[in-house]
């Protein structure tokens, strides 16, 4: 094609990895005993439970409605008796855990009676959008973004460019490689679909160099009628990142905290352009995605899962043995996060999950001020500053430094010569800083203050415990925010080394 | 940093044949010193002595510092420099990655500066003067000072640079004694061997991509241009370029020195503006300034500017232009 590709900074080349399971058709996960559905699987309001304990759901039914604007609803991903709702560990860097409805299946399967739209075209955007949120799609590609705010957002201003994504940059993940080879279809009429939806001038859709296979099943679907650019872009990691994408197409930058829509342009996953097409033409509802099982498992392939199936399943079944040397990451080794315990359920998010030997903690050296991270740094931050900032509880400084503009790519942890995990730093600042603001806002409303105080003491509950458990220094004083907060730093950089080995902080 | 040191050592050595062995009795001096001084002070502060005390960093500032001193310099002068540069100036400011200045050269100027006549004692290079410090001259200098030699001025003898600036002082012009037989091709005989040597060894940090090459490439081109542009001007009163750049504190300093990350600015333009600072105060200094060598005061001088350096050179951020 005749687009000119631009360069975005920073980055790196990455070892791909993606050979292990790309090329192995992808096979569908048997229907778990029980299924665990996190009420927020999506970036935005956790969704409003509509079923209760004991009660009968089926297929697709729709069993907690969204709460506001940036919330979707969530479907039940197998028929069953709703047993439990209640908190049960998710897929997150801390461990923490959030409200969850547990489904034991009944393995009947049995569906919810659905409805399909022969011609979408007839459709206005509107009602497209309404069809996209009540099915409960959420962006697939890692974020979770709810999909049918952006298209709001598009309607209402006008969009030059619909970017579907297919660029996959970090090593490993082959989902969105394999979902486009076995359903490239799907893609191609997503993609026509929430063109439609948002009225954009062009579209295109972009795969990486490195996925030739993939490409040329989508230039397959793709007709001279439709007007749809197929772009490769340079392998270069993270190429996919959505600001990052944006730039290498349009060589335009998203403001700094703001969104691609405000220069334009809106930005979907592949996998969630596929699941806009199911949902529409089908009704289905988004029930199930494509997970990447790969590393130290006998046979690394691509999943079908249904959402809620526990991650511990999905390794059963590519021949992995629970062993003590080796541990499993959710998301790609890059922006993933090391979980502990196998029983958290696949979401809308999860794109991957990764064996990986254990390694002996690496000890963290001083920050000696090199610049590399900020060599490699796409969104041209301050790596190094970041860190001494969020290490030093320097919030408001954090801020100043652009932390919300980091994209937690992980590249400057990758290259960091004193192994120091930046990016657990910056995870911990901001999760520090959402829980000051929902502190802020809670302090309006009685009831919500009620249910953050709970919270917190839960959250401080667990950090206690993990505290007990990690380390050999007696606990410290209880209720006291700062000893909290080191805490929290304790377990976010989760390196298991003893207190002596460490030293004490300077 | 293991490649650094072992980069170092090639030059060490030319400059130990060519100029005088003494340099190895410095070295070998200041490293002792310096790890007994960072053990000592890893356990005073409670971190793990065995994890950072053969980091390198220490040896490397020990080294860098050696090589500045004269290699007649007294050993207790030695041992102060270096305790101050490893107890004040690094660990004082929160040790590895956290120090303002760069401790090598901050301790060499503390030495100078307190023991200005006894610093300037430097050997006449071999193959000048038959008179250069024999064995037991350079031992008894080392190990007991100037005054237990008798004629103390039959077995040094000023550096080019000193040797400079003083005919400068008495209104000499550079065409008439640069003809002394001390200045060599064009930075002083020896000396210049001992120069190319650590330019070479730079280069092979660069290649081996341990060091980048931007920031020496800086010091020299800034140096050159500005002594360029004097020495066209008064060839008589400003020394050439290639005398400035070929003078082993220009290629020591710009590889080694000014290349340490810690002590010098984080952003990428903030150490172009460190480099090309470093570059001209040399200058300044070597051609207007009290003393006759101005390298290590340039860098401490930069050292001082990093914190503003770095806060007025931050990128700018991916979409920050096209925020409002
Ligand atoms: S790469 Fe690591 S050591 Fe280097 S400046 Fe960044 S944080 Fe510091
Ligand atoms: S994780 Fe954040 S700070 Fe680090 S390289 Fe990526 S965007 Fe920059």
């Amino acid at each position: 094609m005749t687009r000119t590709l631009h360069r975005f900074s920073g980055g790196l080349h990455l070892d791909t990895h993606k050979h292990e399971s790309r090329d192995v058709p992808s096979m569908l996960v048997p229907l778990p005993g029980q299924i665990i559905l996190p009420l927020k699987q999506h970036i935005g309001l956790a969704a409003r439970p509509l079923v209760n304990p004991g009660e009968r759901v089926l297929k697709g039914q729709i069993i907690a409605e969204p709460e506001g604007y940036v919330s979707v609803p969530v479907h039940a991903t197998t028929s069953g008796v709703v047993r439990d709702i209640g908190d049960y560990h998710i897929p997150h860097p801390f461990g923490i855990r959030e409200p969850c409805i547990v489904i034991d299946a009944d393995g009947l399967d049995e569906l919810f009676p659905i409805e399909a739209v022969t011609d979408y075209a007839a459709l206005t955007p509107q009602a497209l959008q309404e069809i996209i949120r009540d099915r409960g799609i959420a962006g697939l590609g890692g974020a979770g973004f709810p999909a049918h705010v952006k298209l709001k957002e598009g309607v209402d201003n006008a969009v030059d460019t619909l970017i579907i994504n297919g660029v996959e940059c970090e090593p490993y993940i082959t989902c969105d490689d394999r979902l486009i080879r076995e359903k490239a279809m799907y893609v191609v009429s997503g993609a026509r679909m929430i063109r439609h939806a948002v009225n954009a001038k062009h579209c295109v859709i972009a795969v990486e160099e490195d996925m030739p296979e993939a490409h040329d099943a989508l230039a397959g679907h793709i007709t001279a009628h439709d007007d749809i650019e197929l772009v490769r872009v340079p392998t270069r990691y993270p190429a996919g990142g959505e600001k990052q994408l944006i730039q290498v197409l349009t060589g335009k930058e998203v403001p700094s905290g703001g969104f691609s829509i405000n220069i334009g342009i809106i930005v979907h996953n592949v996998a969630t352009a596929a699941a806009v097409y199911r949902a529409v033409t089908r009704g289905e509802p988004l029930i199930s995605r494509y997970v990447t099982v790969t590393g130290e498992v006998k046979t690394p392939r691509n999943l079908q899962v249904l959402l809620g199936t526990p991650v511990s399943d999905c390794l059963k079944l590519c021949g992995y043995e629970d062993s003590n040397d080796t541990r499993i990451i959710v998301g790609g080794p890059m922006m993933g996060t090391q979980v502990r315990d196998c029983n958290i359920p696949v979401t809308k998010t999860t794109n991957c999950i990764i064996v990986r030997r254990k390694i002996p903690p690496i000890q963290e050296l001083p920050c000696i001020r090199c610049g590399r991270c900020a060599d490699v740094c796409p969104v041209n931050l301050l790596p190094q500053q970041l860190y001494l900032y969020a290490k030093a509880d320097r919030f408001d400084e954090t801020r100043q430094h652009h932390l919300f503009d980091c994209i937690e790519c992980g590249c400057c942890s990758c290259v960091c010569p004193s192994h120091i995990p930046l990016v657990q730093y910056y995870r911990y600042a901001k999760f520090e800083i959402a829980l000051e603001e929902q502190r802020r806002q809670g302090a309006t409303r009685a009831e919500q203050r009620f249910l953050n105080r709970k919270r917190r003491l839960q959250q401080r509950q667990e950090v206690k415990q993990k505290q007990k458990a990690g380390s050999t220094t007696t606990a410290t004083e209880s209720g006291d925010t700062d000893a909290d907060r080191k805490a929290f730093v304790r377990a976010a950089v989760a390196r298991t080394r003893s207190r002596k080995e460490r030293g004490t902080d300077r | 940093m293991r490649e650094v040191v072992i980069a170092l050592v090639p030059g060490i050595l030319v400059y130990a044949l060519v100029v005088h062995w003494g340099v190895l009795v410095q070295c070998l001096l200041a490293v002792l010193f310096a790890l007994a001084a960072e053990a000592v002070m890893l356990r005073v502060r409670g971190l793990p002595v065995k994890l950072f005390l053969f980091d390198y960093s220490v040896i490397i500032t020990a080294l860098l510092y050696a090589l500045c001193i004269s290699p007649l310099t007294p050993w207790w002068i030695n041992l102060c420099g270096i305790l101050f540069a490893v107890m004040l100036v690094k660990h004082a400011y929160g040790g590895l990655g956290g120090n303002l200045f760069n401790p090598a050269m901050a301790g060499f100027v503390f030495v100078l500066l307190s023991f200005p006549a006894d610093m300037n004692v430097w050997p006449a290079v071999y193959s000048l003067h038959s008179g250069s410090p024999g064995l037991l001259d350079t031992l008894a200098l080392i190990f007991s000072g100037r005054d237990s030699i008798a004629d103390i001025d039959a077995i040094s003898a000023a550096t080019p640079l000193t040797h400079m600036q003083s005919q400068l002082g008495g209104m000499n012009m550079i065409g008439e004694f640069t003809t002394d037989p001390r200045y060599g091709l064009v930075a002083g005989t020896g000396l210049e061997w001992v120069a190319i040597t650590f330019l070479a060894a730079g280069l092979w940090l660069v290649f081996r991509k341990i060091i980048a090459w931007q920031m020496p490439a800086t010091v020299i081109a800034t140096l050159f241009l500005v002594s360029l542009v004097f020495y066209g001007f008064d060839a008589g009163v400003y020394a050439s370029p290639l005398f400035h750049v070929f003078t082993v504190s220009t290629l020591l300093g710009a590889f080694f020195i000014v290349t340490d990350p810690v002590s010098s600015a984080t952003t990428a333009t903030g150490r172009l503006i460190f480099a090309a600072g470093v570059g001209l105060m040399t200058w300044v200094i070597r051609s207007w300034g009290a003393y006759p060598d101005g390298f290590a005061f340039a860098v401490l001088f930069m050292n001082a500017l990093v914190p503003l350096l770095d806060h007025f050179t931050r990128p700018r951020v991916l979409g920050e232009a096209v925020d409002n």
